[in-house]
């Protein structure tokens, strides 16, 4: 049955039909918008990335300090089998599994309180509140760590009668600090995302706080909780200054690059640059599939 | 009411406890640039603008200030041209290498920082570039450009094609499509993702140290003037102002909407 009130058809194709070349191909729009950001990706990132591993495999002449550029396997070597490769490499773990728990633990119920406790306004507020001390100088906020600590007459000295000293529990202090909005960002915003009826449905089901917050807050918040977790760790692995700062003699995989860079030793730290890759490497792809990417 | 009265204390509690911890160095910070002494503590011995008027009058600052704000306005002009294309390139239908290309976007923050620094720096020197603004602005641009492509998808999966398929139904053609309804669209989330690409060139100081070659940023400044002592009160000062400062570009990310919650 035909109804006498449909539109004529003739209008619509030919209105479609005359749209330009990019309409009728969306594809080629595609690969215009993308060629350029890949280009630059490929060459500028993945190609450096590239130019890395190559190094990690060649020599030095150690007269004329030429490249040899005939790969071999003895820096990998040297980083894999070498104690003090090994030590700062579980240690740099080590601290940054311990900032990933604290940022945490300090993240989550403030983050549950801003989204789900604090009215519009004062939400507003404390979103500002997290986001300030990010434009605060990273290097002035590890050295006021550094004189916070003071073992000689630093404030948390003075106040709390003792202080942790320069080493690797003022490390963890100090890295747990700088990112700690890193953490709260994506928690916060995976919770305000969290719809509330959600919530009034386990309370209204008879569920405690508690139960609540066992049995749907922190499974939803997850991905979130993880991609906060990429950015702790991999800002944990990537730093060198605030161990500088406060972590005395102790070093990290981190200090460890730079300081073989700065000496012209650029290929065994490109070497040992392997190993903070391939740690990130398999964690993206175990916590890529919880959807952790979308919420970074 | 789905928290109970005594968690709803436990988290305010918490949460002001987190607060002191967040802001308790940056008000030690504050309290050494107005000190007279230029003492590191809580509680300034007398008040002074005098740290105020070094900072202010330091050539070495100013000097570092205006290379900080070259690199960063360069770095994030690219990041958001880029980054924007890409977030409209990835936002539409699936297609072959959309997964890899995602994953390869954020690469340059998800890698550790001292990777990318070592990296750039190799690939630079091998191809014989002189390290100074431009080393500089093309290093940072790699990790700005996730910033920006963040704002821009995260706005556009929002969005969803609804409103651009109208506009092209009712005979807009692409590029109308583009300035009437996509643009305004998406005209916030890239205000904060411009702000906040800014701020991350700004503070960074791993991946410029490497590839600064002798171009001093602001960072660096600060860095090589916490060792000497007498700075130390001057250097306070300068980050206090950056902080006072900041706090302009915070607020109005705030206000033009949800972009800058969203951030990295």
């Amino acid at each position: 049955m035909e109804s006498p009130s449909a539109p004529p058809a003739a209008p619509e194709t030919e209105l479609r039909s005359s749209g330009s070349f990019f309409r009728r191909h969306p594809a080629a729009v595609r690969t215009l918008q993308l060629s350029g950001p890949v280009l630059w990706l490929v060459l500028a990132y993945i190609g450096s990335l590239v130019v890395l591993l190559s190094r990690s495999l060649f020599q030095k002449d150690e007269l004329s300090e030429r490249l040899i550029r005939e790969p071999t396997l003895d820096n990998i070597t040297t980083v894999l089998t070498g104690s003090v490769y090994r030590d700062a490499a579980l240690r740099t773990l080590g601290i940054a599994l311990a900032v990933t728990i604290i940022d945490l633990l300090i993240a989550v119920p403030m983050s549950v309180f801003m989204a789900k406790v604090a009215s519009p306004r004062l939400r507003r507020i404390l979103v500002v509140a997290v986001l300030t001390p990010l434009w605060a100088s990273y290097v002035v906020k590890a050295y006021a760590w550094r004189a916070l600590l003071d073992p000689v007459g630093g404030v948390v000295k003075n106040v709390t009668g003792s202080s942790p000293g320069y080493g690797v529990t003022a490390t963890i202090l100090t890295l747990a600090y700088l990112w700690l909005p890193y953490m709260i960002l994506p928690v916060y915003a995976g919770l305000d995302r969290l719809p509330n009826s959600l919530l009034e449905a386990s309370s209204d089901l008879g569920a405690k706080t508690n139960r609540t917050f066992r049995s749907i807050i922190i499974p939803m918040l997850i991905p979130s909780l993880l991609a906060g977790s990429i950015f702790t760790f991999s800002l944990t692995l990537g730093d060198y200054i605030a161990i500088k700062f406060v972590g005395g003699t102790s070093q990290t995989m981190g200090s460890i690059i730079a300081q073989y860079f700065v000496g012209g030793n650029d290929l065994l730290a490109a070497a040992y640059a392997l190993v903070p890759v391939a740690i990130m490497g398999i964690y993206l792809v175990l916590v890529g599939r919880s959807g952790a990417l979308e919420n970074l | 009411m789905y928290l109970s009265t005594s968690a709803r204390r436990l988290l305010a509690l918490l949460t002001t406890l987190g607060f002191a911890f967040l802001y308790l160095p940056l008000f030690v910070v504050f309290s050494t640039s107005v000190s007279k002494g230029g003492n590191f503590d809580i509680i300034p011995d007398g008040f002074t603008t005098r740290w105020f008027s070094d900072a202010i009058g330091n050539q070495g600052a100013r000097t570092a200030l205006a290379h900080s704000a070259i690199v960063a306005l360069g770095a994030t002009l690219i990041a958001l041209v880029l980054g924007t294309l890409l977030a409209f390139g990835l936002s539409g239908r699936r297609f072959f290498g959309r997964n890899t290309l995602s994953l390869a976007v954020v690469l340059p923050i998800a890698l550790p920082g001292i990777v990318t620094a070592l990296a750039l720096a190799l690939a630079f020197r091998e191809l014989g570039f002189t390290f100074g603004f431009v080393t500089l602005i093309l290093a940072h641009s790699t990790f700005c450009i996730v910033v920006a492509y963040n704002n821009v998808i995260a706005r556009l999966r929002r969005l969803g094609p609804t409103l651009q398929e109208a506009s092209a139904d009712l005979g807009a053609r692409g590029f109308t499509t583009f300035r009437l309804v996509t643009f305004p669209m998406i005209r916030s989330a890239l205000l904060a993702a411009a702000l906040l690409a800014f701020a991350l060139s700004f503070d960074e100081i791993v991946v410029t140290t490497f590839t600064a070659g002798s171009t001093e940023t602001l960072p660096q400044w600060i860095l090589n003037n916490t060792f000497r002592a007498k700075n130390v009160p001057v250097v306070a000062a300068v980050s206090t102002m950056v902080i006072l400062l900041s706090l302009i570009p915070v607020w109005i990310a705030q206000r033009v909407g949800d972009g800058a919650g969203n951030s990295r």
